[in-house]
């Protein structure tokens, strides 16, 4: 829904008529509602727009999210398109630079089909409305006798019609009304079914340009000799050999190392290796895992802060008939997107721009602001494109890191990462302890439900706490807390941020509940969830489908899990087998997601698919470790990913729903791992409480 | 530096550079083909895959001496004259998410069915194993790899 304060009681109607070129551009201003008539055409506030039709009638769409593969350039363009009546062959999609008349521009949390449902429907049925009221005033008839389809209005029984493209100069000139009335959803006819992606070619013929791509003339590109460990600092720099690399240009200083300029990039890479540093150690050089998880487990000894109470523990703690803990333990984990990370910046008459491939523009700019001080209108954004990223490219560190290098010359630079920086220089899913303990009453019904956790958050709770107060299932007594510490390793949002250790937690223990009381775990969790309707819909498709219940050959099991993450609903039931020399194989994995309407079904699938991969990923291989205070991973050696013969058959099933829209982006991650892990638990009997799981079965 | 002469594209190509600059940067920097995408730089990922003499090789590892007087094929060739029926499946079976593993994923599916038409699963494992995508395609690459088999 969208907040109070932005109701479309404002809209500015821009005329671009320049010569015979007459453009209708419409957009809406949340957050500067009050502003005046005066800043219609050619003001400043032109950017102020999601729709332009041009007297061609071509639809351009600017898109104020980033696109890194969750398909929005597709899905949000589909809402706007379905108000509007759209051709759909007509549509182009472009990207948004930072304006803060967009609103908020991060893109994370799931939220972009859910926020921007609203906003996209309003935009194309006020388009729709001014169309049929301009094409009304053309014929000289009523408007209720105009309707619009397909790019064009019509006149009802009658055979005159008038493409979008004709009537935008009339349209221009039209106040914006007020009200607009919104398509039933019956009616519609783009939501819901699926269309393929409208950049897809540009990804399958070389011609998508990427952050990594992109290119301004006369660019140099850099790359830096990064700070070796945590709190070390530079203590000499010889770059002789360096300078006399052919294509290098400069050697600079930066806060992440020594950056090395170049005319390209292998005489920036070859450049940064004849570098001779020498670094002052500092304080963390005896940082490692061991420490890490030894302090993790003693803040576990504090009480720390309470997030969820229900009922009195303490009254159930003693009126219990059995109790059951667990401990876990979850590891630190990188984003590692496909494209390593890059960005483009240049500092020219007192303006600082930036190309940067990010979801985080916002944030951008204040890494961008921090380095130059430069005032806002000095400060240009430019989102490009990504390779993935996974909540790796909602930090600005490589924004800052280009900045600073743009700074020491007077052309655009591309600072750029390779793969080994990127991974030493994550912003990490933080490494969790997790102590859980139920009591069980005298009939082994789960009476209390205590759930304490620690993690070095760095002062951002939600990156450990997220999902562990959500316990849906029906406990009287409930009480969860959190102690959180602090490492000099910097922490980030992760695909579904703490929802990946809480949701792991809570599946896991939830299965050993129903395991050590010799319960079926679907039909467990069914008659706690019975109550939660959503998630038993989830459950229920899931388990279906998979065939639960139904008998496996000899050396086979299945394991199931629910988890409610960014107001979607996910349940996976996975398959494995087990060689007899103790060689695990995912057979298959089943995934059912509620995620209330449907925009582009092909596109849900997708992330479900690609969800359950990135959570098998982490449950089977993902770890991040750390020894004498430097990243111990590298590269996709030592940091594997799933591989195609590693592959399970995926199956994904959406259940079907009318309420409002939200994400699958990341609620297909958090109930992978478990959903694996009970089927190792339903297989071996042995309960796996620390991930990753690498070779614990042999 | 030194005068070195390849086939890129279908196009005799001379260019003056140290002999041992990985090929995937005189790719990107010198002839401006960015479709072939740098990733782990060590060969592990195969996301700068491209055909050398029509088999698929990791650009990134290969300096651009050992491909003198040899034919290099990349993305941006594959579809020169209208896309290649692996693209056009790809792009039917919505395959990619972000893209960014896909121009490796393909050459290396084009490298796989002119040798093997009729891939198994176990082809496919093996062929397409090494490269890798952080999204999460490879059901749909497989899926789109028996198409092709099947329609050609």
């Amino acid at each position: 829904m969208l907040p109070a304060t932005a109701k479309l009681n404002r809209r500015q109607f821009l005329k671009l008529s320049s010569g015979s070129t007459a453009a209708l551009i419409l957009g809406f201003n949340w957050s500067l509602a009050s502003c005046s008539e005066s800043q219609e055409s050619r003001s400043t506030f032109i950017p102020n727009a999601y729709l332009r039709i041009d007297h061609n009638g071509a639809v351009t769409i600017v898109m104020p999210r980033s696109e890194m593969g969750q398909k929005i350039f597709t899905s949000l363009p589909m809402i706007l398109a379905e108000e509007l009546e759209a051709d759909w062959k007509k549509i182009r999609v472009v990207q948004g630079d930072l304006d803060q008349k967009f609103g908020s521009q991060t893109t994370g949390g799931s939220a972009s089909v859910r926020t921007q449902y609203d906003i996209m429907r309003k935009a194309g049925a006020t388009a729709r409305t001014m169309l049929i009221q301009a094409a009304a005033e053309k014929w000289n008839v009523a408007e209720t006798r105009c309707f619009a389809a397909a790019g064009a209005v019509h006149i009802k029984a009658g055979h005159q019609s008038l493409k979008y493209g004709s009537l935008v100069a009339l349209a221009a000139a039209l106040p914006v009304p007020h009200d607009v009335t919104l398509k039933d959803p019956a009616d519609f006819r783009i939501i819901g079914k699926t269309h393929n992606s409208i950049d897809g070619l540009s990804k399958i013929d070389g011609s998508l340009k990427y952050g990594y791509d992109f290119h301004l003339p006369g660019m140099l590109t850099a790359v830096i000799a990064r700070i070796p460990r945590y709190g070390a600092s530079l203590k000499q720099v010889d770059d002789s050999a360096s300078l006399l690399v052919p294509g290098v240009v400069e050697v600079v200083p930066v806060s992440a190392g020594v950056a090395v300029i170049a005319q390209n990039t292998s005489a920036a890479l070859e450049g940064r290796k004849k570098l001779k540093l020498t670094w002052n150690k500092g304080q963390h050089e005896t940082l490692s895992s061991q420490a890490i998880f030894k302090e993790l487990h003693d803040a576990l000894r504090q009480p720390g802060e309470i997030i969820r109470k229900d009922g009195d523990p303490s009254q159930a703690r003693k009126a219990a008939a059995r109790k059951l803990d667990l401990t876990f333990e979850l590891p630190f984990l990188d984003h590692a997107p496909q494209e390593p990370n890059n960005c483009v910046a240049h500092i020219h008459e007192d303006i600082c721009e930036v190309w940067a491939p990010t979801q985080n523009p916002g944030s951008a700019f204040r890494a961008a602001s921090g380095v130059t001080g430069f005032k806002d209108t000095q400060i240009k954004i430019h989102t490009l494109r990504m390779g993935g990223a996974f909540g790796r490219r909602l930090q600005s560190d490589y924004v800052k890191d280009a900045v600073e290098v743009a700074q020491h010359i007077d052309v655009p630079v591309k600072v750029v990462r390779t793969r080994s920086e990127d991974i030493k220089n994550g912003f990490y899913r933080p490494a969790t302890v997790h102590q859980v303990s139920v009591r069980l009453d005298a009939s082994d019904k789960p009476l209390l439900w205590e759930h304490h956790l620690s993690g070095p958050a760095n002062g951002w709770a939600p990156i450990i706490t997220g999902g562990a107060d959500e316990l849906a299932y029906a406990i009287p007594h409930q009480q969860v807390s959190y102690v959180m510490t602090e490492l000099p390793i910097p922490m980030g949002a992760w695909r579904s941020v703490a929802h990946t250790q809480n949701g792991f937690v809570n599946e896991s223990m939830i299965d050993e509940i129903a395991c050590s009381t010799g319960r079926d775990p679907l039909t467990f969790r069914r008659e706690l969830l019975k109550n939660e309707p959503r998630h038993l819909g989830v459950l229920d498709l899931a388990a279906d489908r998979s065939g639960w219940g139904s008998k496996l050959p000899e050396g086979q099991a299945r394991g199931i899990a629910v988890h409610y993450s960014f107001q979607s609903y996910v349940a996976v039931v996975a398959e494995i087998s087990l060689s007899t020399r103790g060689k695990l194989k995912v057979e298959r994995i089943t995934a059912a997601i509620d995620c209330g309407t449907v925009i582009n079904p092909d596109g849900v699938h997708a992330q479900l698919e690609g969800g359950v991969i990135m959570g098998l990923t982490a449950a089977l291989y993902g770890e991040i470790t750390h020894k004498n205070g430097r990243v111990q991973q590298s590269n996709f050696h030592n940091y594997p990913l799933l591989t195609m013969a590693e592959m399970p058959v995926i199956s994904t099933y959406i259940v079907k729903s009318t309420e409002p829209p939200t994400g699958a982006g990341e609620p297909p991650v958090p109930p992978t791992p478990p959903a694996l892990m009970n089927a190792i638990a339903a297989l071996t009997g042995k309960r796996i409480t620390r991930l990753p799981l690498k070779n614990q079965l042999s | 530096m030194i005068d070195l002469t390849f086939t890129l594209n279908n196009h005799r190509e001379t260019v003056n550079i140290d002999p041992e600059t990985p090929l995937l940067w005189v790719l990107r920097d010198h002839f401006g083909l960015t479709g072939t995408k740098y990733s782990c730089g060590m060969g592990i990922c195969g996301n700068c895959s491209v055909h050398i003499n029509g088999k698929p090789q990791r650009s990134c590892t290969i300096p651009i001496k050992h491909v003198a007087g040899k034919e290099v094929l990349t993305i941006e060739g594959l579809g020169a004259k209208g896309l290649h029926p692996v693209q056009k499946v790809w792009d039917a079976e919505a395959v990619s998410q972000c893209g960014y593993c896909q121009p490796g994923q393909i050459m290396n599916a084009v490298a796989l069915l002119k040798t093997n038409p009729r891939p198994s699963d176990a082809d496919i494992d093996e062929a397409m194993n090494g490269v890798l995508c952080r999204c999460g395609t490879y059901q749909r690459i497989r899926k789109a790899i028996h198409t092709v088999a099947e329609e050609v």
